[in-house]
Parts: structure tokens; sequence; C-alpha cells
């Protein structure tokens, strides 16, 4: 194999929403060894049975494309789409962030939290949890930002991602 | 409708559906072996006649019967195993229709829904344990459903590249009533593969087979499965051509053997014609099969500089292990008429000349005779079980039957496939792709189901045909009379070869010790026993075996130290073939062709 550099790539599915349907994808990835960075899933329309995964994984092009055609064939999978190969899209994850800590590294962190627009959703006189919406990236940076200053946990939901345009997939 | 609107004399019991919508799908025959969770499918069973039941004496035989059954007929096998145990012997047998795309529904019994999840007596999570050994599973909750989903599950099976299905059927849904609506159109909502190929595609492989100056086809399972009419047109476009063909050990039958344009199966233990022609060829039509690593040998090193078009009806077979430069998606029969109309239609002259040139090549190679062996003539001589199987082949030539052939898996199995000359499709039941010891025996039988007074040959070796021996005994229950023929050389022939040829000869374990009298052994089992120990008893235990109207063990004694050539070693490229013996390295030395990195290669 010539091509060895390794991209990350988006995928939106839409699948059944039926038992054991999240199996199957997650066991396609482990059967055949390939990476999850990010999983999300949730119903997206109740009228017709659907769910939305959102998978974010990474291999060279021929991995991808493999990946692709593999969840393209299981059974209860509608669509699969490459975010990343068709276009500009959005890809967003949300996460609470936990700090505690008292004084100066207090008013540090509130700082911070100010300049990446995260959202103060509880508070005690010890402690803080932020509430953020954003790129992977973003997230990350704050997350960093916020250990020296007391990070005590971090939920993360993965990314949800959508193409740009008024096309859907 | 609910079920509970409906009138109670239109409603049936979960077990009663499933049978009438086996019989809507055309089911006559189902492999199985009962058990607690599925009693009421047997009680039911026992209350019709239209669907023959085989009772087995092991899961795992139950599938391979009903791949046995499909391959040769083209239909969908269908098991039926209980709940727990039933299920996960069930599992080996699933895997290998999964790999070598065998259309099965397996009915699994399950413990009622409400002990789902208790550790409840012979439970197991069955849909949880198949989803891998699976192309698709169901878990049935409502009963409502068990019409819908039998026919979805059939159609799953059978469309697009075919596989196994398994529908867990709890006990509480088998007995309670609902309603059954008959066989809807079929269709699925999500899976929909496409079968009819791209115009742009098939022009553009026409467009490079035609400018090809040394081609080659290399057709596997995919043409078998795509119907007997896939195989023909297969055959009309390589007459039409004028190009090579060679075949994969599954698409072994696909084009005639005794074809001049047949190089004969390729790969790892392929001829040296069809392996030189693949590694040489500029441009090469690979249709129906998968570029498997037996097939391929070090992927590096696989036919470099040809043009590949990749015809294939699964998406996910395309660029999985080799760069193709024309994928063509859909199904054989429809892309091959479509290749055909195309070929016709384009008025680019082939280059003959280069293809003439091209021929010569071949039949240079050809002209190595990489199949010879040498049988000593003398009445005492040892028998060389390459030469078991080409007595045996001749020999079934007189008695003018259709013959089947399975086999179990090593040696004897690449043997079979060197030395049987296939003509048509649907003839040769063999566990390519899990490679499966004990698989012969029980395909036999589901073979000779679906068709008896066909002849039916499983070609076993003597540690394989243990594996599933227990199945004699159904072949007696249902007298029929497969013929089973051991090339006993009394080790794991495909093991020591390895051995031998990467471990420095330590037969480790690979030595068949403390065999049954296998003569004895069909006795007691019903059958006939034979033994042939020398080359002047072989002619007349095979004329006894074919002759005797019951089931039949030849048990034939043949050259232990033989071993499967030609054979490109694990990691070699196809023009570093080992021809023979004369090949191989001296005990405990290295050779050529066999490296490191080839040595962690199965």
């Amino acid at each position: 194999m010539t091509e060895t550099t390794t991209r990350q790539a988006v995928m939106a599915v839409l699948v059944e929403n039926e038992a054991g349907v999240l199996a199957r994808v997650i066991g396609l990835f482990s059967g055949r060894g390939y990476n999850i960075d990010s999983l999300t899933v949730a119903p997206v329309d109740e009228t017709k049975h659907l769910s939305r995964i959102t998978i974010v994984t990474s291999g060279t092009p021929m991995v991808i494309e493999q990946i692709k055609a593999q969840l393209d064939r299981l059974v209860p999978i509608h669509t699969v789409s490459d975010l990343t190969l068709e276009g500009p899209h959005i890809a967003r994850e949300m996460a609470l962030i936990k700090v505690a800590g008292t004084g100066e590294r207090r008013v540090e962190a509130l700082r911070i939290a100010d300049a990446f627009r995260a959202r103060v959703v509880d508070a005690t006189t010890e402690s803080f949890i932020f509430e953020m919406t954003g790129s992977t990236d973003k997230l990350d940076a704050f997350i960093n930002l916020m250990r020296p200053l007391g990070l005590v946990e971090v939920s993360r939901t993965g990314v949800a991602a959508i193409a740009r345009g008024p096309k859907g997939i | 409708m609910s079920a509970t609107e409906r009138p109670a004399q239109d409603l049936l019991s979960g077990a009663e559906i499933v049978l009438r919508a086996l019989k809507d799908q055309g089911v006559d025959v189902i492999f199985g072996y009962p058990g607690g969770a599925v009693l009421p499918i047997y009680d039911a069973l026992f209350q019709q006649n239209a669907i023959r039941h085989i009772l087995v004496r092991h899961e795992q035989a139950a599938v391979h019967a009903a791949e046995g059954y499909a391959r040769s007929t083209g239909k969908v096998g269908v098991v039926l195993v209980t709940s727990g145990p039933g299920a996960t012997n069930a599992v080996t047998g699933l895997v290998d229709a999964l790999m070598d795309s065998i259309p099965v529904v397996c009915l699994t019994g399950q413990v009622p829904t409400h002990l789902i999840g208790n550790d409840a007596f012979q439970e197991a999570d069955t849909t949880g344990i198949t989803r891998p050994a699976t192309k698709h599973n169901y878990l049935i909750k409502n009963v409502d459903d068990v019409g819908r989903i039998v026919h979805e599950a059939f159609y799953v099976a059978r469309a697009g590249r075919p596989g196994p299905v398994v529908i867990d059927l709890p006990k509480d849904v088998l007995i309670n009533k609902g309603s059954y609506r008959g066989r809807p159109e079929d269709g699925h909502r999500s899976y929909r593969p496409t079968t009819e190929p791209d115009a742009a595609s098939i022009r553009r492989a026409v467009e490079m087979l035609k400018a090809a100056k040394r081609p080659v086809v290399y057709a596997g399972g995919g043409v078998i499965n795509a119907g007997p009419e896939a195989s023909r047109l297969l055959t009309e476009f390589v007459h039409l051509t004028g190009f090579p063909c060679t075949n994969t050990l599954m698409g072994l039958g696909a084009f005639p053997a005794s074809d001049r344009q047949f190089l004969g199966m390729l790969g790892m233990h392929g001829t040296y014609e069809a392996n030189l022609a693949m590694h040489g060829c500029d441009v090469m039509l690979n249709i129906g099969a998968r570029f498997d690593d037996r097939v391929t040998g070090r992927l590096s090193a696989f036919s470099p500089g040809s043009l590949k078009i990749h015809a294939d009806i699964d998406p996910s077979s395309i660029n999985k292990n080799v760069r193709v430069d024309c994928p063509i998606v859909g199904d054989a029969e429809k892309i091959l008429r479509a290749l055909i109309a195309a070929w016709k239609a384009d008025e680019t002259k082939p280059d003959t000349g280069a293809i003439a040139a091209w021929w010569k090549q071949i039949e240079g190679w050809r002209a190595r005779d990489c199949l010879r062996f040498r049988q000593a003539t003398s009445a005492d001589a040892i028998i060389k079980p390459q030469y078991a199987i080409q007595r045996l082949y001749e020999l079934s030539l007189e008695t003018r039957k259709d013959t089947f052939i399975t086999t179990e898996v090593g040696q004897h199995q690449m043997w079979a496939a060197q030395y049987w000359k296939f003509e048509r499709p649907n003839r040769w039941m063999t566990s390519g792709g899990l490679g499966t010891m004990g698989y012969g025996l029980p395909a036999a039988m589901g073979v000779q189901i679906a068709y008896p007074d066909a002849l039916v040959i499983d070609i076993a070796g003597e540690a394989s045909i243990l594996m599933n021996i227990q199945e004699m005994s159904t072949l007696a229950q249902y007298r029929l009379p497969v013929k089973v023929f051991i090339l006993n050389n009394e080790y794991m022939g495909m093991v020591r070869q390895w051995q031998e040829l990467l471990h420095g000869g330590r037969y480790s374990e690979s030595y068949s010790a403390a065999l049954p009298d296998f003569v004895k052994l069909a006795e007691s089992f019903h059958g006939v026993g034979l033994r042939a120990t020398k080359v002047g008893e072989l002619d007349d235990v095979i004329r006894e075996m074919l002759t005797v109207d019951r089931p039949v063990i030849a048990d034939i004694c043949v050259d232990q130290k033989e071993n499967c050539f030609p054979m490109i070693p694990s990691g070699a490229a196809h023009n570093e073939m080992l021809l023979g013996p004369e090949d191989e390295a001296p005990k405990g030395a290295s050779k050529p062709g066999v490296t490191e990195e080839g040595m962690v290669l199965v």
C-alpha cells in the first residue's frame, strides 16, 4: 500500500432506529480494527424511525473508503456520507467541564471561560461547571487551560456534524 | 390490525407462522436438531407435510448441510436449532457461510422473552454472538412480526452478496397466537444492493480490454452465486475475446476445465501458468472474486504493472486489498451480459498479434506441466494421492452420473481442486474462506438430499473426516449414498507440509495417531467400508464404491510424504512458486521465497 498518510474523516450515518444497530456499527469497527475517535448517536426522525450516527475516524484514504463501504452494506443502514469529502461541513461537540478552586485560580478560570464563551451552568463557592459548545480543537484548548486551574472532570458528547448548504444527505 | 382484533380462527401460533412463511418461500427441506426452546416448531413440523426435516447429529453439520444444499441448488439453505448450545454449535457453520457468501437462514430457539438476560437454562446471547458471524440477524419479540421477519431474512440472505441470516425465536413468541399476511414483495427499506452495472464503467472496461496485449480473466465464486446463466455468459465472453481464463477455488466450474482457454486454478496451490499469467498480464478482469490473500500472495508484488478491472456485487470488496483501476459494482450475470454487448458494439479491433504472442508465452508455461506427478505402476506400489483423485475422476466419468464433489480442508482439498475437472457450476462444494475441517461430509449430505440420484463424493483427509464423522449416522438414517473418499496419509498433511517448509520439519502434533479402522467404522454406521493400500487395489475399490448404493467410506492409504505443489509460500509473489519437492529446502534450512514476514502469515 503506497498511500500511508492517514486522514481524519467525519461520517454521517442514517440508520434504522432498532435494537442492536449501534452494536453492529461498533462491532464492525472493533472487528476490522478501525479507529473510532468519536461516536454519537440519537434518534432524528420519529415517524421514519431513523437515528443518526456521527463517527469521527482516521485512517489511510483506502481504509476510510473501506469503512464507508463496510458501513454501507450493513442491513439497517440507510445512507453513509463522508462529510469530509463532500464539501464543507460543520462539526461541533458539547462539553461539561467541572473546575474547583478558590482565589486567583477561580477568577482566572472564570476569565478564560468568558473569553471562550463557555457558560457557567452550576456554581458553588469553590467550583464551577462550564458548558461549552464548539469544535473539538476549541474544547481541547479550553480543557487544557483549565488543567492547572483545578480541572476536576469533563463530560463530552462527541462530535455532531452536518454538511453546509441547503442539501441533506 | 393487532392480533387481538382478529377473529380467533385467523390466528396461528408463532411456530405455525414460521412454517407457513418457509413454505411460502418455497422451502422443502430444513436441517436441524431439536431442543427445549424450539419444541413448538418441532410440534408444528410433526403436523404438516410440506417441509421435510433432516435430523443431523450436531448443529454445525446442520449448517454445513444447508450450505451444501444451497451451493448445489442455488436456493437458500435452512437450519433449525435450539437455544444456547444449539446456537453456539451452529456458529462455525454460519461464519463459513459468511466467508463463502452462501445464502442460509438459521432459525434458533431462545428462552422466553421474560427470561432473556436472566442466565436461564440453555440461554445464550445468540444475536450478540452471531452478529459478526452473520450477514444480519434478528431477535423477534412479538409474534405479529414473525411472518414479516422470516420473509425479510430470506430476502437479505439472497440479495446482493449472499450470506447467512439468523432469526432468534423466543419460546413464548413461538407459542403465542398472531396473524400471518403471506409473502410480501421482495424489497427492503434500507438494504437495496446495486445489481445493475453502470454503463460508463462497462464501456471503460471494454476499452481497457480491447487495448490489452496480455489480458487475463480471473473469475470467482461470485459467478457461481449469480446462477448458471452467469457461468454460461462467462464462457461466452471468454470465447468471444479469446482471452485466457483462470478460476479461484470458489469459482471452479464457472468456466469449463476442459476448455483450451482455461488455465486452471490460481493462487497458493494454483497452476504455474495461471499464476504467471496473473503476474505478467497487462489487463486483468476480476469478476466475482475478492483478491483473497490465498490468491494474491505478497500484495506489493501482486500482478505489478497491470490495469485491474474488478467486477463485484459487494462494493466493500473493491479496493479492499488491491487498488483497482476500473471498479464495476453489480451482479455477475448482468455485468457479463453488458460486457458481451459492449464488446460487440465497440468497433476497436483487439490486438490479435499481441494476444497470440501472449498465448505462446502461456503455452510455454503450460508445457512445464506443473501438476505432473510420478506414480509407480507396479501393483504393489504405494498410491500417490494425486493419482487416487485422478483415477476417481476418470472412473466416475464412466458412471455417467451427475457428480458433485465436496471436500474437507487440507492437502486433499487442494489436490481435489487441482485434479478434478469441473465442467459445470454448482458441482463443487468446499470451505474456501474459513477453511473449516469437517465441512465436507455434512455438505455432501445436503447435496445428496437435493439430488438423491446423483453421485456425491466427499474427498476427505483422515484428520478432517473425524471432525464431523457422527454424520455417518444421518447418512444411514436417510439412506443417503454419499461416498467418503479418504486420502489417508496419517498426517494433518497441510500442517505437516508447513512444518516442513517453515519450522525445520518439527512435526509438532501433526501425526494422526490412534486412528480408527475406517472400514469397521463405516460398517458400524451401517455403511460399506473399503480399503486400498496399493496401486493394484485402487481401481477395484473405486469401482465398488461407485457401484454400491449405500454410504461408503473408502480408506485410501496414500504416500505419507507427498506434499501439495505447486505452492506459493506465504509472503511470496506469484513468480516465486515452488514447483515440487526439488524446490524444497533441506530440513532446518531457510530457503528462497520463505521470508521472516512470510512466516507470520497463515
